[in-house]
């Protein structure tokens, strides 16, 4: 009799222990969800790492739900507090990309952002993470936008090797920066003052400043020379930063990187020739009328 | 009875051999073979509201190009008679197979001149390429919005002056609203239709041509009015009607 009772608990307990696992799967993945886990669409590729995004569900409910909001759509419980808004993953559409406006970010480029953070936003550098959770996140993110089941991510825009940088370049810089009228916006020395500086807006309709180099902050999407030619290329999808990839020609990309780091207050050598070179900046009534 | 038989069909062999010809010959917008067409005239009634006129002070180029005829907002141009100007006039029932998926080989331009879209309503087919281009001497991005999960993504791309024309086009039909960041008053549309479309002129006119004789439901678009239907029957040979009236607000 009472071998029965004891064998009767343990069953009932491990009844419970189930329902519980059960239950908490069922809170973090809809059946819909469960069924796409399943799927080869559900990983990711980062080099030789391969992302889970059933491995994911958990890293993403603790730590991200709060903002990105348990369907992705960045209207998380904190995200009325949040400035620019979180990320809304089911448009998937994304600034920092190494692929051209209008199309899919690569893996890698999920991966990046974080690990990077979004400087200047909510969005911290989760370099907590180990590369396989982050690999694991990708996946996860994925999952919310059904872009990613019908398209592929866009080409990579091509870096190629950074040239020496010679005072000529920095020069040719500035006229690739009155060229393209970057000043409209980023203002004439780069403090993000240009004519058209306030009354910018992001996709949503929300006020978005431009960025400002005097002031010297990090990057969004990568502090490398080469980050920051693939920014002007790429465009930053989703606010009003456009791909200039059409009218700005490799080399002169890479002058025009040069001009930009001659803005930036750190001492830089891009600084040092523009000061010997006397530098003067645009002069936005001198633009053909 | 067999000979007559016969002979009807040697006689509608060559009328479709002549009117394949045809429209292979012809064959530019309209390759659907309809000859059918309806035309009408959208009007606004009650009062036009007013058009704001537009402070281009911020960029002196575009404020230049606007000394002798100062711009105004462009959402609900009214001529004389409450003649409604860019209305969108399209198929949304009727059409059948080809007639339905024809794509126009044409590629109409959305031009940017005086800092303003030229059209202000660019009308294009699913899968119809279209040239955007600058006339400007000044810079401007072009920003198409696209609703998300709308089938189409939306872009970001710059032109300076003298920048070449960006083709492209559209997957899903829509009406996709297109902005201009660094010129806030830039605003136009580019309205994505399936099959055979028109668009009013300055005298409220339109004529939407290539249908086959059937029954229809024509939509008209207006960006502040929305959509309005009718059923309309073309025959062969006359061009039917359909007026539409939107109610101002």
């Amino acid at each position: 009799m009472r071998k029965q009772i004891l064998i009767w608990s343990l069953a009932l307990a491990a009844v419970a222990v189930l329902g519980l696992s059960a239950s908490t799967q069922a809170q973090v993945t809809s059946n819909q969800e469960q069924q796409w886990l399943n799927t080869p669409a559900a990983t990711s590729h980062i080099g030789n790492l391969t992302g889970h995004a059933k491995d994911a569900a958990m890293t993403y409910r603790r730590y991200c739900v709060v903002c990105h909001g348990p369907i992705g759509d960045g209207n998380g419980e904190s995200a009325q507090w949040v400035d620019p808004k979180p990320r809304d993953f089911t448009s998937a559409v994304f600034k920092c990309r190494s692929t051209p406006t209008g199309t899919l970010p690569t893996d890698e480029d999920l991966f990046n952002t974080i690990a990077r953070g979004l400087d200047r936003s909510v969005m911290p550098p989760w370099n907590t993470f180990t590369k396989q959770e982050r690999a694991d996140l990708v996946a996860w993110i994925k999952h919310f936008s059904p872009r990613w089941q019908t398209e592929k991510p866009g080409p990579p825009i091509e870096v190629p090797a950074e040239p020496e940088i010679t005072a000529e370049r920095v020069k040719a810089g500035l006229d690739v920066y009155a060229r393209v009228q970057c000043w409209k916006c980023h203002g004439v020395e780069g403090k993000a003052n240009g004519p058209s500086a306030s009354t910018l807006q992001d996709d949503l309709g929300r006020p978005i400043l431009p960025y400002n180099f005097a002031e010297g902050g990090r990057f969004k999407c990568g502090t490398t020379d080469q980050d920051l030619y693939k920014i002007f290329m790429t465009g930053l999808d989703g606010t009003p930063m456009p791909s200039f990839s059409d009218n700005i020609k490799p080399e002169e990309a890479w002058d025009l990187v040069f001009y930009l780091r001659s803005l930036q207050p750190s001492p830089s050598k891009a600084k040092q020739l523009a000061k010997q070179l006397g530098l003067k900046p645009v002069n936005p009534n001198a633009t053909p009328q | 009875m067999k000979t007559s038989h016969t002979r009807k069909f040697a006689v509608l062999c060559t009328a479709f051999a002549l009117l394949s010809t045809g429209s292979v010959l012809l064959g530019k917008k309209v390759s659907a073979a309809g000859s059918g067409s309806i035309t009408g005239t959208v009007k606004l009634t009650g009062t036009a509201p007013h058009m704001k006129g537009i402070d281009m002070s911020k960029d002196p180029y575009c404020a230049g190009q606007h000394t002798s005829d100062p711009a105004k907002m462009e959402n609900v141009v009214v001529g004389s008679d409450g003649a409604v100007q860019n209305v969108v006039l399209y198929i949304t029932d009727g059409l059948q197979g080809a007639d339905a998926s024809a794509v126009p080989s044409d590629q109409p331009k959305f031009d940017q001149k005086g800092c303003m879209y030229q059209p202000h309503v660019l009308v294009v087919d699913v899968g119809q390429k279209f040239q955007v281009t600058t006339s400007d001497q000044t810079t401007h991005n072009i920003h198409p919005l696209p609703a998300p999960g709308s089938g189409n993504i939306g872009w970001n791309k710059s032109q300076p002056p003298g920048a070449p024309p960006i083709i492209s086009d559209w997957k899903a039909p829509e009406p996709i609203s297109v902005k201009c960041n660094i010129h806030p008053w830039m605003h136009g549309w580019h309205v994505v239709v399936k099959g055979p479309y028109a668009i009013t002129d300055a005298s409220g006119n339109y004529t939407l041509k290539g249908l086959p004789p059937g029954s229809y439901t024509v939509t008209a678009w207006q960006e502040e009015y929305g959509t309005q239907t009718q059923k309309v029957t073309v025959a062969a040979g006359a061009p039917a009607k359909a007026d539409f009236a939107f109610k101002a607000k």
